[in-house]
């Protein structure tokens, strides 16, 4: 990643970025709808959600909270231009956190105890998600030498055939990470829960605006994760990968409208038992490749 | 149309009655008739809400709820009273603890009658609520917006309510009680000795 590769990705990313969250936001809602036997919104109604959130009363509980939030949106978009420049995963990894952990903050400023559920629940989905998404890079290192992004497009196979329970496992808490059913435990869009607003409860006007564009941006970035495992030099892999991410984000959606909420025990437990088995098994797998396989495959 | 009109979250109260109208509100927010179309979304949330639904009539504890309901709400908002007990206190109206509709409490902007309400009416409410949403938008962007009036509170001195008496707490309203069953029979025993 050269300096102006970044900045190329950086203003790609930012208007691109957000387009495609917006899109993927406005299909996941119709196709959620219809899954429900409705009819659904428009295609862009989580533009006009923020459009409208932007021109309401500016209030907030405390003044930092639009800093906080701010500083999250930022990290957001620079975890995402990084990545999609091809640079460093853990890099990627550091900044998408960081830009949670501000969310959490943002959240803990306002004081209220609806809020502060929301955001220790969200501590706890950091607890499941993180173990995961710190060793996907670990594995990626270890199937291509580098922790650089750009190598896939040099590998001579897809990562999926020599890390495919890592990609299993990342499937498991990307489901965290979307903020879909079971694990929407901080923070839901349906109002069947029982608790609903949770993290964002006190976030109003033209802060809740950021927390959805903010969604747009890591929406597109986790579908990014999911992208790479399906990339190699051959032309069409963007395409593979492309509609791999989409079939993911289909699955999700399935996933989100036929499963209830399960408690924090529970997808702690679950994410730590499917990261730990996912992993090792995979470890094992790839030192049998490396073992038997080795400069053949 | 502007944006605040393509999504108007809503948020819903039921002060007290029947709850008829409450199982009518609740029943035009389902899947059936689909509101997510307009891009209305049941928030139960006030911070993030626009329009306020109220249902039932209002007694005294509910004046502090809703009053803070509705400044927990930001700007632009619009309150809809469904159903004849949240505009006027419809059959309850004459009960000991009935202060009156949601008019009582806070401001409203939209009437919407029927007993109960018909879903009907409360979409035609709705949409006349987006009306005044978007002035009220206008009138936000300008700078120009004041905030309503609130209606008086009801206090201890002051105990009528739109001409008429109401009791403010359970001891008013045994003391009120009593007061009439005094009167009562007076009044029974008068013609009786007239007859003699
Ligand atoms: S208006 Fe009628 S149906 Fe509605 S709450 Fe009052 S009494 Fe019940």
């Amino acid at each position: 990643m050269t300096p102006l590769s970044f900045v190329i990705a950086l203003v790609a990313f930012t208007v691109f970025g957000a387009v495609f969250g917006c899109l993927i936001a406005g299909v996941d809602r119709i196709i959620t709808a219809r899954m429900q036997g409705r009819v659904g919104p428009p295609l862009l109604q989580p533009y006009y959600d923020v459009r409208k959130l932007l021109a309401k009363e500016n209030r907030s509980l405390n003044g930092f909270m639009g800093y906080y939030l701010v500083l999250s949106l930022i990290f957001a978009i620079l975890s995402g231009a990084i990545f999609f420049a091809g640079g460093n995963l853990l890099l990627v990894v550091f900044l998408i956190g960081l830009s949670t952990l501000l969310f959490i903050v943002a959240a803990y400023s306002s004081r209220s105890p609806y809020a502060e559920i929301g955001a220790g629940r969200e501590i706890i989905q950091v607890l499941a998600y993180e173990p995961m998404i710190l060793l996907m890079p670990v594995f990626f290192f270890f199937a291509t030498g580098s922790f650089n992004v750009s190598a896939i497009f040099s590998l001579q196979y897809p990562l999926i055939v020599i890390l495919p329970l890592v990609f299993a496992g990342l499937l498991f808490i990307i489901t965290i990470k979307l903020r879909k059913s079971p694990f929407d435990l901080s923070y839901s869009h349906h109002a069947h829960q029982e608790l609903v607003k949770g993290i964002s409860t006190e976030m109003t006007g033209r802060n809740l605006a950021i927390v959805e564009i903010t969604h747009w941006y890591e929406n597109v970035l986790f579908l990014g994760y999911v992208g790479i495992f399906f990339v190699w030099v051959h032309p069409v892999a963007l395409v593979i990968a492309v509609v791999v991410a989409l079939a993911v984000y289909f699955l999700e959606i399935v996933i989100d409208n036929t499963f209830a909420r399960v408690k924090w025990q529970s997808m702690l437990g679950w994410s730590w038992a499917v990261t730990l088995v996912c992993t090792v098994s995979n470890l094992v797998l790839l030192t049998v490749i490396i073992r038997f396989f080795a400069g053949g495959l | 149309m502007s944006a605040v009109t393509k999504s108007p979250w809503v948020l819903h109260y039921d002060a007290s009655s029947c709850n008829g109208c409450d199982i009518e509100v609740l029943a035009a927010l389902t899947p059936l008739y689909d509101l997510e179309r307009f891009g209305i979304i049941n928030t139960g949330n006030p911070k993030h809400a626009e329009v306020f639904l109220i249902t039932g009539s209002v007694n005294e504890p509910q004046i502090t709820v809703l009053r803070q309901l509705y400044e927990q709400m930001l700007e632009p908002k619009v309150v809809v009273a469904c159903g004849v007990c949240a505009c006027t206190g419809g059959v309850f109206r004459e009960c000991y603890n009935t202060l009156g509709g949601a008019d009582v409490a806070i401001p409203v902007d939209v009437y919407a009658p029927g007993c109960a309400i018909r879903p009907e009416a409360i979409i035609d409410a709705v949409v006349q609520g987006l009306g005044i949403l978007e002035e009220k938008r206008v009138l936000l962007a300008a700078g120009k917006l004041e905030p309503a009036e609130m209606p008086p509170l009801p206090s201890a001195a002051n105990k009528t309510l739109q001409g008429r008496s109401v009791a403010l707490s359970w001891k008013d309203a045994i003391a009120q009680a009593q007061e009439s069953s005094k009167e009562e029979p007076s009044e029974k025993e008068a013609p009786a000795q007239e007859e003699k």
